[in-house]
């Protein structure tokens, strides 16, 4: 699947949720899914600073696709998180720099992305975007 | 001293005072706001706005500069302005009061102002471990420029400053001590008079971040004798961008200015320049004239309540809340001090602040998580952050129970 059909599919899940509730719940369960990231990986070198919770996150090159890595202490944000690398892990590089992630604001949780919220989110994602210029300036 | 004060129901229209603040009506995520986030900032009566209105409807124009009807006038209720302050705080004459951009600001002007002439190698500058980063990166800063040494007064697990110790750091190296009255993440309220008599006995000025305490006490700063008393405008219901910085008229004579610029001085020439008496000294710049005329409306509107009823009932309101949050299993409260301010920080076994925080705002609950700008506290407690809940007079305990219940709510859906 492409980056932009994964993020249709997530949009298409959302709109199955009545109320915030569910949708929180949701993300509750994702993020209570089995830890995402290996845990020799979970180290200050793959922290993201975010203000409050914390996010860790690794990647790597398979076969000309980027793999991600990650978690979070907080289980709001490892929800979002895994929905980060369901989208964006195993692409190549240039699809990975030049996915919109717009099914953020489709599915109504935007406010996770705001620089004010210090929840670490937006830095992962530019960290996910600067790796993968990395790998592809390396291949 | 939540269990033995003598709690006087207090007879507050909660209901009026809750139609003075036009945000209180409004919506968050579709629900009728709760705004427990008081300790971050407050929010503003109607006559704080109007009077910020009103400044630039009928009254703008720059103070201390024209002979002109306008700047006389708004000159005039700026000095107003500021002896509203100075009568607040009872301090002993309006120059000794500086407007600032708030308690961050007033620190690091004390702290770079007294450095200068005070504060040399080997000094010592004493600060507590429940201060807030504001009242330890300007001092910080000022050990690193003069090759002076920064010491922490240690607090026990409730939360308070352990007093025997603080004796024992106060030596004659000892240059100054800056403490706050009321700490915004544990609530304790500092036995401050205590504090300031200790240092004074050996002759060391005390200067006190009263950001926290200033919204919930009546401050007298001639009584507690402080060298140095700073606040924010905006926690105590008044606009953004402005502070005070009360000093005694001997140190702010003997400290140099900080900033400099038009407004503060009374002859320039470019070999030198004469320096204002004070305020002005102090004052570089077009003041946020309508911060100051807004902070003077803030301190009207509170006394008009009375700051004895406001504590009063505050203190119902934190005791309601810390029984209420005590019979819910796993949450833990930091700081348990005797003598408490209406600030509540808890956590939660085994969840993130973070998320209860999140939780609490699709509800329409307003709370602070994460580590309220201490982390070297946090470090103490050994936790990242706590979601602290802060109240102010225009809360209620229906507001109270909203929390509680959508607590539980979020307790429930993250475990
Ligand atoms: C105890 C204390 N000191 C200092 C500050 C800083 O205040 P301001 O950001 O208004 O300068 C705060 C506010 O968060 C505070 O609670």
């Amino acid at each position: 699947m492409t980056i932009e059909e994964i993020e249709n599919e997530i949009v298409e899940e959302f709109e199955m949720f009545d109320d915030w509730m569910q949708k929180y719940e949701y993300l509750i369960d994702l993020g209570k899914s089995l830890p995402i990231i290996d845990e020799q990986y979970k180290t200050d070198n793959t922290l993201i600073k975010g203000c409050q919770s914390r996010v860790w996150m690794h990647s790597e090159l398979k076969a000309g696709n980027v793999i991600y890595t990650a978690d979070s202490d907080a289980i709001i944000t490892k929800g979002m998180v895994a929905l980060m690398i369901r989208v964006l892990s195993n692409h190549t590089p240039d699809e990975i720099m030049n996915a919109k992630l717009n099914f953020v604001e489709k599915i109504g949780l935007t406010q996770h992305l705001s620089p004010t919220r210090s929840n670490g989110l937006l830095s992962m994602i530019k960290q996910m975007k600067l790796d993968a210029l990395a790998y592809k300036q390396i291949s | 001293m939540i269990e033995s004060k003598n709690i006087t129901e207090v007879q507050l229209d909660i209901e009026k005072i809750r139609a003075d603040f036009p945000i209180l009506s409004r919506k968050v995520n579709g629900k009728p706001l709760i705004y427990f986030d008081n300790g971050a900032t407050a929010q503003k009566p109607k006559s704080v706005i109007d009077a910020i209105g009103n400044y630039y409807s009928n009254q703008n124009a720059n103070i201390h500069r024209g002979v002109h009807t306008l700047s006389q006038e708004i000159t005039v209720a700026y000095e107003n302005a500021r002896s509203t302050i100075q009568k607040h705080l009872n301090a002993e004459h309006a120059h000794e009061i500086i407007f600032t951009k708030g308690t961050t600001d007033s620190i690091n002007l004390v702290a770079s102002s007294f450095g200068k002439k005070f504060i040399f190698q080997g000094d010592e500058i004493l600060v507590s471990a429940m201060e807030h980063h504001s009242n330890i990166l300007p001092w910080q800063q000022v050990c690193e420029e003069r090759g002076a040494i920064l010491k922490v007064i240690p607090i026990n697990k409730e939360g308070e400053l352990i007093i025997s110790e603080y004796k024992r750091l106060l030596t004659d190296k000892t240059k100054i001590v800056a403490l706050t009255h009321i700490s915004n993440t544990l609530g304790t309220i500092n036995p401050i008079e205590e504090l300031i008599a200790l240092a004074h006995v050996k002759n060391i000025p005390v200067l006190v971040d009263g950001a926290q305490a200033v919204p919930h006490t009546n401050v007298n700063v001639q009584l507690i004798s402080a060298d140095f008393y700073v606040f924010s405008g905006h926690k105590l219901f008044g606009p953004t961008g402005v502070g005070v910085l009360y000093g005694k008229e001997k140190w702010l004579t003997e400290i140099p200015p900080y900033q400099v610029g038009g407004g503060t001085i009374k002859t320039v020439t470019f070999e030198k320049t004469e320096y204002a008496d004070l305020p002005l000294k102090f004052e570089a710049g077009t003041p946020h004239i309508e911060g100051g005329i807004g902070l003077a409306a803030a301190i009207d509107y509170v006394n008009k309540i009375g700051l004895n009823n406001i504590a009063a009932y505050e203190n119902e309101l934190l005791v309601y809340a810390t029984e209420a949050l005590g019979k819910i299993n796993g949450v833990k409260i930091i700081g348990t001090a005797k003598e408490k301010a209406s600030v509540i920080s808890f956590i939660v076994d085994g969840l993130h602040p973070f998320d209860i925080g999140t939780i609490l705002d699709q509800l329409g609950i307003a709370v602070r998580t994460g580590h309220h700008c201490t982390q070297p506290l946090m470090q103490f407690y050994g936790i990242q952050g706590t979601v602290r809940a802060s109240f102010a007079f225009y809360n209620t305990k229906e507001e109270i129970d909203l929390f509680i219940n959508g607590l539980e709510r979020a307790i429930k859906m993250l475990n």
